[in-house]
């Protein structure tokens, strides 16, 4: 199944991905073959067929509603890029 | 022509639960930056969400309040989007299957009730805080504060039944008193807990189909609300008289200026990719607990003002006045059930001293003391106020204090007899004036007593006696 | 005694015959001649790992209460979260990440005693059947430097192999455990989905991951899994069952066993003859220990990577969202705004076969493909399960190759996503139906590569598994650590 160029531009946006060229181009010959290959799902009737989303059947479970603070947001804070004071620094939002 | 307008509400609201969604972090408004965080929150490598049963039940308790059906079974989804105060690049929330559909709220409208639909109730976390440049000082940044990431949301979307700003705005009003009655959301508009957008759009009288319609975001008090729907309905109706047409788009609410304007920017495409989220596993909800959650269901803000008006032979304005917090309505029951007398004047002095009945400063027995007293003429109307404002200053019960202050009033005719009499003999000319037919001297043989008493006389009794003495 | 296998160790520790110092410092020198050449281990954590081993010597010199592991060195893939302990998930997007929390994996093990030597090498994300896809670079087979030691656990089984570790912990989300160790010549069980929590474990696919243990033998692969299994509150797809004795189940006779082979396993193309002579090896030995073979059908098979390859993707792109540049890990240099910079920090902060999965999984979860991908996918993973469902109805246990072939060279298969795909035809399907699987050594093909066989059994039937593959074990030639010349 061909995958068009502005396909592959399109959903690399949405998955916030800078592609060079030559990677869009491989992208979408590599998507198309995979694609291809998975057409072969769509020879099976599922109609009838219930979705299968967890390997587990059971409720989800719950937790109390009570406050334990981590602790330790140093530990959180340390590991970011750019750091002001207690915040997450980034660019930014432009228009584009 | 003749243009009506169709308004469908979403509210988001912030549910009063002491710990978040999916972690253990603090829920609570205002804490430093990034300080009610934790690894789960912040959307950390390999941490995985654990549902807040809490959450759950406030919601369940909404939609039974609202006459939704609990589903047995919902989902929680995944709605991805990248942005910086969305730590996972998704929210958890419901898509397909929420947790409550098919509801109501009846509002007054036009001196009658009417019914406004409910789609649909869901839960979902809410993201974190943006502060943009110019907010501190720096560069070219913003700065993502998560304290909010993961804070229990509900998310009520109404029905398009809604055909004037007045009837939002009651809408808005009902429901929010209703989350504050089963005291699942504390209902401020200014701190974010409770959030609106509005869809609008306007159609020819009498057309079936909807017109194109607008998305309404940041209106942050329920006057707003009503204002921009006002605004939003004139400029659509304008663009269709003028020939154009309505363009389906989101437009902020801007309150300085009194008008709506086009959100920029976010119109790229919005493909938010919802599934089924594989972390968390079908939310299971059973006829026991739903049965459970019922009977925690209180008498409901419409309910009680219909109650309390025609039980309580009070106005419909006072009801609603009082059932306007769930907390006044229960004081002034309790007030009236140890001093029954006029429920009336009981329900103006709640009325009247409702902020510090909110701030706990009185109790139901200082105005069922202070309407006692009045009535059976112990204390004067003024003795009345400043004893509650003593009430509310020392803490100290009312009937203390009016011993303390000596603010009795005598009301024994036999006690007073002798005072008048000395006033009489003391003014002998006044009172062959009066017996000469001067009635209005009597206002002036009433003051001279109360002199003589320090104002502790009834003055009503203090009429009679001089009346019998000077007759 | 880098030899041992991880129940004699634990008992030589026990027993006062070795100190955990000694064997801690006899390994950590091992890494450091033996590494360099298979790069199994990402981070060597050489004076943490003696403080620990110091410590454990000192807790027994007390008297105290020991765990079962109690003084043994082992390895994590470099997936599970270690706190303060640099874990990149072999991506240069977190090659700085520090973690303020340990996976639950990680307590566990260090619940049980044992002391943490380092974390292992892997595909980038768990995406690979190769190990060749790691920022760090590849790991090498031990038994031909110039093969690949499968993945994406190829890290933990190559260093189980070369003696570099007495067990190791691993995931498995399409085979990524069982492969490996197969094309090592090691043991690895991926548990039924809910038996070890995920907590802390850096999601691939979150409804398919399941950590579990690498070992050389049954019996350690029994222990090793009943020191992670367990309910954890933290992860709400882990399952509250008791925890069995697993080590027992190593030591019961096989006898009366119905054992299903199913048709469409065998009749796949590109099938190595070597692999189709040690299934039948590992057959044999079953039989003649009492065990009945059965033929069985599995008939939505040959859909089970398409529909993997579906689902695993679609999750991943989600599970990877995170990684933005915002809070943690790698972050582009970029002049422009916000859109800009989390575009370039993705771009250079991920490799190609990441790209590549965030791109199908991105595509099929878009507007308007939903229904045609996701949505058909698992359906499909709906019929998968309902195949194993009508097996397990007439056999305890299935068996079947693990790996098509034995270990291919390095660089053979990276140009051609496909075909490296469909290496993991049979280890796939007990993914998307949520069972236990094990792979256990039964051969070697003439170039001495190691072959493994795999077993499958219904959900927490992990007993089933052990009882299964130490009959294997007990009849076939067991390999040992791998030969590294000159080691
Ligand atoms: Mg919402
Ligand atoms: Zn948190």
């Amino acid at each position: 199944m061909a995958i068009t160029r502005e396909e592959v531009l399109h959903v690399a946006r949405l998955a916030r991905l800078a592609l060079s060229e030559e990677e869009v181009d491989r992208l979408r010959d590599q998507i198309g073959n995979i694609l291809d290959y998975i057409r072969q799902l769509d020879t099976l009737d599922t109609r009838e067929v219930v979705p299968t989303s967890h390997a587990v059947e059971m409720g989800t479970p719950f937790r109390d509603d009570s406050v334990c603070p981590f602790g330790d947001k140093e530990a959180i804070l340390s590991n970011a890029p750019d750091r002001f004071e207690d915040f997450f620094r980034v660019p930014r939002i432009l228009e584009d | 022509m003749e243009f009506e307008a169709v308004i469908g509400l979403e509210v988001h609201a912030q549910l009063s639960t002491q710990s978040k969604i999916f972690c253990a972090c603090s829920a609570a408004f205002g804490a430093p930056p990034n300080e009610n965080t934790c690894p789960v929150c912040t959307g950390m490598p390999g941490v995985l969400p654990v549902l807040n049963r809490k959450a759950v039940e406030f919601t369940i308790r909404t939609a039974l309040a609202t006459s939704c059906a609990v589903q047995s079974k919902s989902v929680f989804a995944r709605k991805n989007y990248f942005y910086p105060d969305l730590p996972k690049a998704y929210q958890i929330s419901q898509y397909e299957l929420p947790l409550a559909l098919a509801g109501h709220i009846d509002i007054e409208a036009d001196g009658g009730t009417k019914r406004i639909g409910i789609t649909r109730i869901h839960m979902e976390e809410d993201a974190g805080k943006l502060v943009h440049e110019g907010e501190f000082a720096g560069a070219q940044a913003s700065l993502a504060d998560l304290n909010r990431c993961s804070v229990p949301l509900m998310e009520i979307v109404s029905e398009p039944d809604m055909r004037t700003p007045e009837e939002g705005g009651a809408y808005l009003r009902r429901l929010r008193d209703i989350l504050v009655y089963l005291e699942v959301c504390d209902g401020n508009m200014e701190e974010g807990s409770f959030r609106c957008d509005a869809n609008v759009s306007v159609r020819p009288k009498g057309q079936k189909e909807f017109g194109t319609k607008a998305e309404l975001k940041n209106m942050n008090s329920f006057r707003n609300v009503e204002k921009a729907l006002e605004y939003e309905i004139r400029r659509q109706v304008e663009q269709i008289e003028d020939g154009g047409t309505v363009a389906q788009e989101t437009r902020l609410w801007d309150a300085a200026a009194n008008v709506t304007i086009p959100m920029r920017g976010k119109e790229e495409a919005h493909d938010y990719r919802y599934f089924p989220d594989p972390d968390l596993l079908p939310l299971i909800v059973d006829d026991a607990w739903i049965d459970a959650l019922r009977k925690t269901i209180p008498e409901l803000p419409a309910e009680k003002v219909a109650r309390l008006a025609s039980t309580c032979g009070i106005s419909r304005y006072d009801a609603e006045l009082l059932s306007s917090s769930r907390a006044l309505a229960d004081f002034f029951e309790a007030s009236v059930k140890i001093y029954g007398g006029n429920p009336k004047v009981s329900a103006n002095e709640c009325i009247h001293w409702k902020d510090a009945v909110a701030a706990g400063k009185i109790s139901p027995e200082t105005i069922a003391h202070a309407v006692e007293d009045r009535e059976t003429g112990k204390i004067s109307a003024t003795a009345s106020k400043t004893l509650v404002e003593l009430v509310i200053r020392t803490g100290k019960p009312l009937r203390q204090l009016r011993e303390e202050k000596g603010l009795s009033q005598v009301s024994d005719a036999g006690a007073l007899e002798e005072t008048v009499a000395k006033v009489i003999a003391a003014n002998p000319k006044e009172a062959e004036s009066y017996r000469n037919g001067k009635a209005g001297l009597l206002s002036f043989f009433v003051g001279q007593v109360m002199k003589e008493t320090k104002g502790k006389a009834n003055p009503k009794i203090v009429q009679e006696v001089l009346k019998k003495k000077l007759g | 005694m880098h030899e041992w296998t991880l129940q004699e160790a634990a008992r030589k520790v026990r027993d006062k015959e070795i100190s955990s110092r000694e064997l801690t410092r006899a390994l950590l020198d091992r890494i450091e001649r033996i590494n360099p050449k298979i790069n199994a281990y990402v981070t060597v954590l050489h004076d943490k790992a003696m403080a620990e081993a110091t410590a454990r010597d000192e807790t027994q010199a007390k008297g105290e209460a020991l765990g079962v592991l109690h003084g043994v060195p082992l390895g994590l893939k470099d997936i599970f979260c270690t706190r303060g302990i640099r874990t990149t998930c072999g991506s240069r997007i977190l090659s700085y990440f520090l973690p303020p929390y340990d996976a639950a994996v990680a307590e566990k093990v260090a619940a049980s005693g044992a002391v943490l030597l380092g974390k292992h090498n892997m595909d980038e994300f768990a995406m690979g059947s190769s190990t060749e896809t790691s920022h760090f670079g590849p790991t090498r087979n031990p038994w031909a430097t110039g093969r690949i030691p499968g993945g994406s656990s190829g890290g933990t089984a190559a260093a189980v192999a070369a003696g570099l570790c007495y067990a190791g912990v691993g995931t498995d989300t399409g085979g990524s455990i069982r492969q490996p160790a197969s094309l090592c010549g090691v043991v690895g069980v991926k548990p039924t989905y809910g038996r070890v929590s995920r907590y802390g474990m850096i999601a691939f696919a979150s409804s398919l991951d399941q950590g579990g243990p690498v070992t050389r033998t049954v019996p350690d692969a029994a222990m090793m899994l009943g020191v992670i299994a367990g309910h954890d509150r933290r992860d709400s797809t882990s399952v509250d069952l008791p925890v069995p004795d697993y080590p027992a189940a190593a030591e019961r006779p096989v006898k009366g066993m119905k054992v299903g082979l199913p048709r469409e396993y065998f009749e796949v193309e590109g099938l190595d003859p070597a692999v189709r002579g040690a299934m039948e090896k590992a057959l044999d030995a079953l039989v003649v220990q009492g065990a009945q073979a059965v033929e069985i059908s599995l008939p939505h098979t040959s859909f089970a990577v398409a529909t993997y390859y579906i689902i695993a993707p679609a999750e991943a792109s989600s599970n990877l969202a995170r990684y933005d540049g915002v809070r943690y890990g790698y972050r582009a240099k970029v002049a422009g705004g916000l859109i800009e910079m989390m575009s370039r920090t993705r771009a250079e902060g991920f490799g190609a076969e990441v790209k590549r999965r965030i791109m199908i999984g991105t595509y099929a979860l878009s507007a308007g493909y939903y229904e045609a991908y996701y949505g058909k996918a698992q359906k499909v993973r709906t019929l998968i399960r309902r195949d194993f469902d009508a097996a397990f109805a007439k056999v305890d246990a299935i068996l079947t190759p693990t790996s098509p072939t034995p270990a291919f060279r390095l660089g053979e298969k990276t140009g051609d996503p496909l075909t490296m795909y469909l290496s993991d035809i049979f280890t796939i399907p007990c993914n998307l139906a949520g069972i236990p699987g094990i792979s256990v050594p039964c051969g070697m093909s003439a170039e001495g590569l190691p072959i493994g066989a795999q077993l499958l059994a219904g959900h927490f039937r992990e007993e089933t598994l052990f009882t299964a593959a130490a009959a294997i074990e007990r009849a076939l030639p067991h390999p040992p650590v791998a030969p590294l010349e000159g080691a």
